[in-house]
């Protein structure tokens, strides 16, 4: 409190840095207060978005897989029905989690929290806080993947190394929507509009592909559901699980690539107008 | 070097104009802030003050006009001014998921500022906003006052140059208030430049060195609070209260007393450089008030003249 502050000392240098209104590379900070953060929150929730896709998993994969037995798998060969729904479901949980994080916990820090307002009249910008509450989100469901991929070697659901991917996949899944979900939220006004969230993807949960081929739908609803992300994350996993790899593959990571690249860009303009009006 | 501190502007605004669409919520207003002054905006509701805050912080782009701050455009150079202010928010957003002192360290964790600055720094600060005893107690368990206080010390961990306050005591007791101006004396004395708003015209009489007068985004006045009060107002003020009904009424029969008379709803104000005479003119003229205040002039006069209404409303 007994600083003085002297004539030199009131003149500024600006530097001239690419995004440098909106981006000061101190992301890690957001990121430290959200650890912090979590010390402090309810570990259950935390646990439930773990459990969810293991329940699924057992309720479909052993009851209902019982009744199925073995299904084609991604490489033409005969796989159980659990190994088939197993890969679907984890990026039901990426998208899940990263979803959750990025658009009602986002949506409460904006709005109620005022959270961002605080962090945004400090040297951060918008874009600090972006990366670093997306990076929050993707940690988040790195952990449930990983969580599940045990799950499934526990189940004798995993017959190749190259399984071990499916954890960076996750990731890299997780990240697509949680790019594009903080983007979105920052529309977002009230709780009615929230529930529009869950609206679009419960349907894309279900129909992805998750529990049977995409070949039982007619050729135009096939186009839709390849349009839409999940499939894409869907049959990037399950391609992983047993280590068959085409061309396909590539175009489901390009695919995500791109998602997080607009998703970005979304956000983080949105942001800006949003706070620095 | 100290010598000239005062000469130099930290902060410069030249036709600032902010506008949504038709409405302009500030319109073409122009003030310098020399370094180590407290300068106040005063201003009712929706007059633009906050507005003008915003984009001192940089938080808020402009219309038109410029602005300077430390030699630097916010806008163009928000992280680096931002760097050196401190900021109170009309509304305390303290982070409720950590505890007090988290809320400071994490804080200064914005700035990019190192672990062994923070953690003495945070104690320094605790123990000036007299919370460290709260150190650890969660934020959703101190009450207003102290809330506010931890969000001016969250406001100094960078050490600011410039301290932007937005309201600073509006809903705390009188007790509160006062602690926290001693406060801001201090900060004063170490040099840090003031800015802030408020509706109470006892506080901007107390903290600010001079001041400037806003409504509908315009400034109406500009100058310290005596030089104001001088000004605007007589020395001294004669408040006479009739009853509700009859203040319109009696107004009419007062015209005359002192050098100029305004008639609230609530009272009749008859501006006089002499209060007692003024009190003796009116008894002796046959009309007996309820009540009588002979008062010294205030900035809430220097206000009901200038934007013709009260500051609360």
């Amino acid at each position: 409190m007994s600083t003085t502050i002297r004539q030199q000392d009131l003149q500024l240098q600006g530097q001239n840095r690419l995004l440098g209104s909106l981006y000061s590379r101190n992301a890690r900070a957001v990121i430290g207060r959200g650890l912090l953060a979590t010390k402090s929150s309810n570990w259950l929730v935390m646990v439930s978005g773990f459990v969810e896709p293991v329940l699924y998993l057992v309720a479909m994969g052993i009851g209902l897989g019982a009744l199925v037995g073995q299904v084609e798998g991604p490489g033409g060969q005969p796989i159980q029905y659990a190994a088939y729904i197993a890969p679907a479901l984890l990026a039901v949980s990426a998208m899940n989690g990263a979803v959750y994080d990025s658009t009602w916990n986002v949506f409460f820090k904006m709005n109620f929290a005022k959270l961002y307002e605080g962090m945004l009249y400090t040297s951060l910008g918008p874009l600090d806080v972006a990366l670093g509450e997306i990076f929050l989100a993707l940690l988040r469901g790195a952990m449930y993947a990983t969580g599940f991929t045990a799950v499934m070697g526990m189940m004798g659901l995993i017959t190749t190394p190259w399984a071990l991917l499916l954890i960076p996949a996750s990731v890299l899944i997780a990240f697509g929507f949680a790019s594009f979900g903080m983007g979105i939220t920052s529309f977002m006004k009230t709780f009615q509009q929230m529930d529009w969230i869950n609206f679009v993807m419960l349907p894309m949960f279900l129909f992805s592909a998750t529990f049977y081929p995409l070949s039982v739908y007619p050729t135009a609803v096939q186009w839709i559901i390849q349009a839409l992300p999940l499939w894409h994350g869907v049959e990037l996993l399950r391609q992983i699980s047993v280590g068959v790899f085409t061309a396909a593959t590539a175009v489901h990571v390009l695919y995500f690539v791109v998602m997080i690249v607009l998703g970005m860009l979304l956000t983080t303009g949105r942001l800006r107008t949003l706070f620095l009006k | 070097m100290h010598t000239n501190v005062s000469t130099k502007s930290v902060i410069s605004a030249r036709n600032l104009t902010k506008a949504y669409g038709e409405f302009k919520a500030v319109d073409d207003i122009s003030f310098e802030v020399p370094a180590g002054e407290s300068f106040g905006l005063l201003g009712p509701n929706g007059a633009g003050k906050s507005t003008a805050m915003r984009m001192i912080g940089g938080v808020s782009g402009r219309t038109l006009g410029e602005l300077d701050i430390m030699g630097l455009d916010p806008e163009q150079h928000g992280p680096e001014v931002r760097a050196h202010l401190g900021v109170v928010p009309q509304q305390d957003n303290l982070d409720e998921d950590l505890k007090v002192r988290d809320n400071l360290i994490v804080y200064g964790r914005y700035f990019g500022l190192p672990l062994s600055y923070l953690r003495p720094k945070a104690d320094e600060l605790l123990e000036f906003a007299q919370l460290s005893d709260r150190a650890g107690a969660k934020v959703d368990a101190l009450s207003g006052g102290m809330k506010r206080r931890l969000t001016i010390a969250r406001s100094l961990i960078n050490d600011p140059k410039i301290l932007l306050l937005d309201e600073p005591t509006t809903g705390l007791d009188p007790q509160a208030r006062h602690t926290l101006w001693d406060r801001l004396f201090r900060l004063k004395e170490a040099g840090v430049t003031l800015i802030l708003t408020t509706h109470y015209m006892d506080e901007a009489e107390q903290l600010c060195d001079r001041l400037i007068v806003v409504d509908s985004g315009s400034i109406m006045a500009e100058g310290s609070p005596s030089s104001l009060i001088k000004q605007y107002s007589t020395r001294e003020v004669l408040e006479l209260r009739f009853g509700a009904e009859r203040n319109a009424a009696m107004a009419g029969r007062l015209e005359g007393v002192g050098e100029r008379l305004e008639a609230l709803p609530d009272r009749v104000l008859i501006y006089t450089n002499d209060g007692e005479s003024a009190l003796e003119e009116v008894t002796g003229a046959g009309l007996h008030p309820i009540t009588s205040l002979v008062r010294r002039a205030s900035l809430e006069d220097v206000f009901l003249r200038l934007t013709g209404r009260s500051l609360i409303e």
